[in-house]
């Protein structure tokens, strides 16, 4: 492996296996200096494994990879020094104060003293948590709640953090704001690498990683994921039974989805999904309604590719 | 050092907030201590007793309140034939039935044999054992008057002179006192650790320590150094109570006795440790717990005494860290025994807490990955 320091993550070939079950397998990538890295995929997809292992909680069972510069295998608790983790579940203590939590995450991370109280003063007025300090965590809302945890897991200034399904639970603006302060933190030249179920986030990050059912589907930016599978998108008002079911036995389309009043289909490039959905109400009889073609999204990739690879399995 | 000391911190901050726990701290051992210390007297008296006198004469009268007279009896009242003896105990009216032939007096005044009866209720045996004991003193007694009456002796020419070292007056308190303190030790040093882990792993926050650099040992000991500064407040609380409410003394070195209860708190928190990684919830961690206190109270000499446990029982009783630290503090406390007195105990001890160490280390590094 290249010794690239600006390589913040570098993987090979990584799989584990849990007895007879391939949790993860041959999974090749790695993250820059400064990046937001988003792993998105379905639960049980081995986003999870991927991470406790890139975290050194779990052994890989086969393939190699380094993290801040340390192997994950060899090294698990020099990798642990320099790297940041905020769970799904904000595990803060709720019995604590956000102060308090923050001293508790700082002393475990081995600040001590002067150094401790400098860096729980800078993280509080840098996340606006100052006028919330002496506040029990269990009383935040799950927003502020997001933001001291994401704050626990900066305290010892780590070059790398995990952040595993962060927003799970959120509201948008809380949503908004966590994303900016993630971008910020970037900016900084702190790596993210954040897990997530929402496409709106995944358009947020730098690269991508589509894991699927233990492997790498696709890697890249999100405009080269949506070149890559190569999809148009038109969407009709007209929601007739007859219409889906002439859509849905046309080879040409790739998925059909109701979005409300809304149908939603998708192409491959080859096609022009305006052009089908209008030969779709013709063959069934359906009133003839406004047709605009649209822009395909990361979703809209992402089903594609579980379809295809289910295909193929 | 200082990721061990934000553990312990940590831990003394959320034992600090959470008042129903450290309530029960405090409360467990003085509630404990004034019901085991006022309302269980292993010393049973007045038994509820009734008289089937066939003789009615006053020397069979004045034998029923000889009885009485003991204090283990209470004559409760008289019944006139067998069928009304077996229905006052059927019922628990009474629990013990004195039956006096008839012709009593005058077979004693002629000095034939006679034999009074004395039927006993069997189905609770500790309290009618002191019954039968104290009725078989009397009768032994005036028997032995009888007979020194015929041969016209002053002196009995043997008698047994018992002298009670320790405890005197034979109270259940200077017994029990010493007890409680390795009940409640064992009952929440087991219940603490077990719980605070479960804790941890219900919320999720073990993992975010399993991610930071922290080592496993200085999370173990980080988070029970705590609870190891409760058990001595503990400690010193029932043995204070003991001495203020119930007269119980420390005979012995008060510093050996704190010195070696570190290794009987060590054992109960190993024991807690091992059972928070069998518990999945704070409940299990729980049930474990008073899973494991039952046989600790009734094997360990606690509240009955080992010598008539079967073997096998015995055996088995030796394995728990309460069956040592009782012959320890009963002895440091009550009979002011040493070092050198309870050397023997002190390396049962030893033993069974690094066994206890090394199980319970290598199922939590087994568990935590």
């Amino acid at each position: 492996m290249d010794a690239d320091p600006d390589l913040v993550v570098q993987t090979e070939h990584l799989g584990r296996r849990f007895g007879k079950l391939e949790a993860v397998r041959d999974v090749s990538f790695s993250v820059r200096r400064g990046e937001i890295f988003g792993i998105l995929g379905p639960n049980g997809a081995g986003k999870s494994t991927t991470i406790r292992m890139l975290c050194g909680l779990l052994v890989p069972t086969s393939g190699r990879g380094t993290v801040a510069g340390f192997d994950i295998a060899r090294e698990p608790e020099l990798v642990k020094t320099r790297i940041g983790y905020m769970t799904q579940r904000f595990s803060l203590y709720e019995d604590l104060t956000v102060q308090e939590n923050l001293h508790f995450y700082a002393g475990l991370y081995g600040l001590s003293g002067r150094r401790r109280r400098d860096r729980v003063g800078t993280v509080l007025e840098r996340n606006g948590l100052t006028g919330r300090a002496a506040q029990l965590s269990g009383t935040l809302s799950g927003g502020w709640k997001q933001r001291v945890a994401l704050a626990c897991a900066m305290l010892h200034e780590p070059p790398l953090v995990f952040l595993d399904e962060p927003t799970a639970g959120v509201d948008p603006v809380s949503r908004r704001t966590f994303w900016d302060e993630i971008h910020r933190l970037a900016s900084d030249g702190t790596t993210v690498i954040v897990t997530t179920h929402y496409m709106d986030e995944a358009e947020r990050c730098h690269r991508l990683a589509f894991v699927f059912r233990g492997a790498l589907l696709d890697l890249g930016t999100p405009a080269e994921i949506l070149q890559r599978r190569g999809l148009r998108v038109a969407e009709t008002v007209a929601e007739s039974r007859a219409m889906l079911e002439v859509l849905r036995a046309d080879p040409r389309v790739e998925e059909v989805a109701p979005f409300g009043a809304r149908l939603r289909v998708t192409t491959r490039a080859a096609h022009d999904p305006a052009a089908v959905i209008r030969e779709a109400q013709a063959r069934s009889g359906a009133p003839h309604a406004d047709v605009t073609e649209v822009r395909a999204d990361l979703e809209d990739a992402f089903v594609s590719m579980v379809r295809d690879d289910a295909r193929t399995a | 050092m200082t990721r061990l000391l934000a553990i312990a911190w940590k831990e003394l901050i959320q034992l600090r907030r959470d008042r129903p726990t450290l309530a029960m701290m405090v409360m467990l051992p003085i509630m404990q201590l004034l019901l085991f210390g006022w309302a269980i007297d292993t010393d049973v008296r007045h038994i509820p007793t009734t008289v089937l006198d066939f003789d009615r004469t006053a020397a069979s009268r004045e034998l029923a309140h000889s009885l009485e007279a003991t204090g283990s009896c209470d004559v409760i009242g008289a019944v006139h034939d067998p069928a009304e003896l077996s229905r006052a105990l059927r019922s628990g009216a009474a629990r013990v039935g004195l039956v006096i032939p008839a012709r009593y007096a005058e077979h004693l005044a002629h000095g034939h044999p006679v034999t009074v009866q004395l039927v006993v209720d069997g189905s609770d045996p500790q309290s009618v054992s002191s019954a039968t004991t104290a009725a078989g003193g009397l009768i032994a007694q005036r028997a032995l008057a009888l007979v020194m009456g015929t041969a016209a002796l002053r002196e009995p020419p043997l008698s047994l002179e018992a002298t009670t070292w320790y405890n005197p007056d034979l109270r259940s308190a200077v017994n029990i006192v010493p007890g409680l303190v390795g009940i409640i030790l064992t009952m929440t040093m087991v219940m603490l650790t077990a719980m605070a882990i479960a804790r941890e792993r219900e919320r999720g926050t073990l993992e975010q320590l399993v991610v930071s650099p922290i080592k496993r040992w200085e999370l173990i000991l980080g988070k029970i150094l705590p609870f190891v500064v409760i058990g001595y407040v503990q400690m010193t609380l029932i043995l204070t109570v003991g001495r203020l409410a119930f007269d119980v003394p420390v005979v012995g070195s008060l510093a050996l006795l704190y010195a070696l209860a570190f290794g009987f708190i060590a054992a109960n928190l190993a024991i807690g440790l091992f059972f928070s990684t069998i518990a999945r919830t704070q409940q299990q961690a729980m049930q474990m717990t008073f899973f494991f206190i039952l046989p600790n109270m009734l094997l360990s000499g606690f509240m009955f005494p080992r010598d008539g446990m079967p073997r096998p029982a015995q055996r088995l009783s030796e394995i728990l860290p309460l069956t040592h630290f009782l012959r320890i503090i009963r002895g440091i406390a009550l009979r002011g025994a040493g070092f050198d007195d309870l050397r023997g105990e002190l390396g049962k001890l030893a033993v069974i807490l690094c066994v206890l160490v090394v199980l319970s280390s290598l199922r939590f590094r087994k568990n935590l990955s």
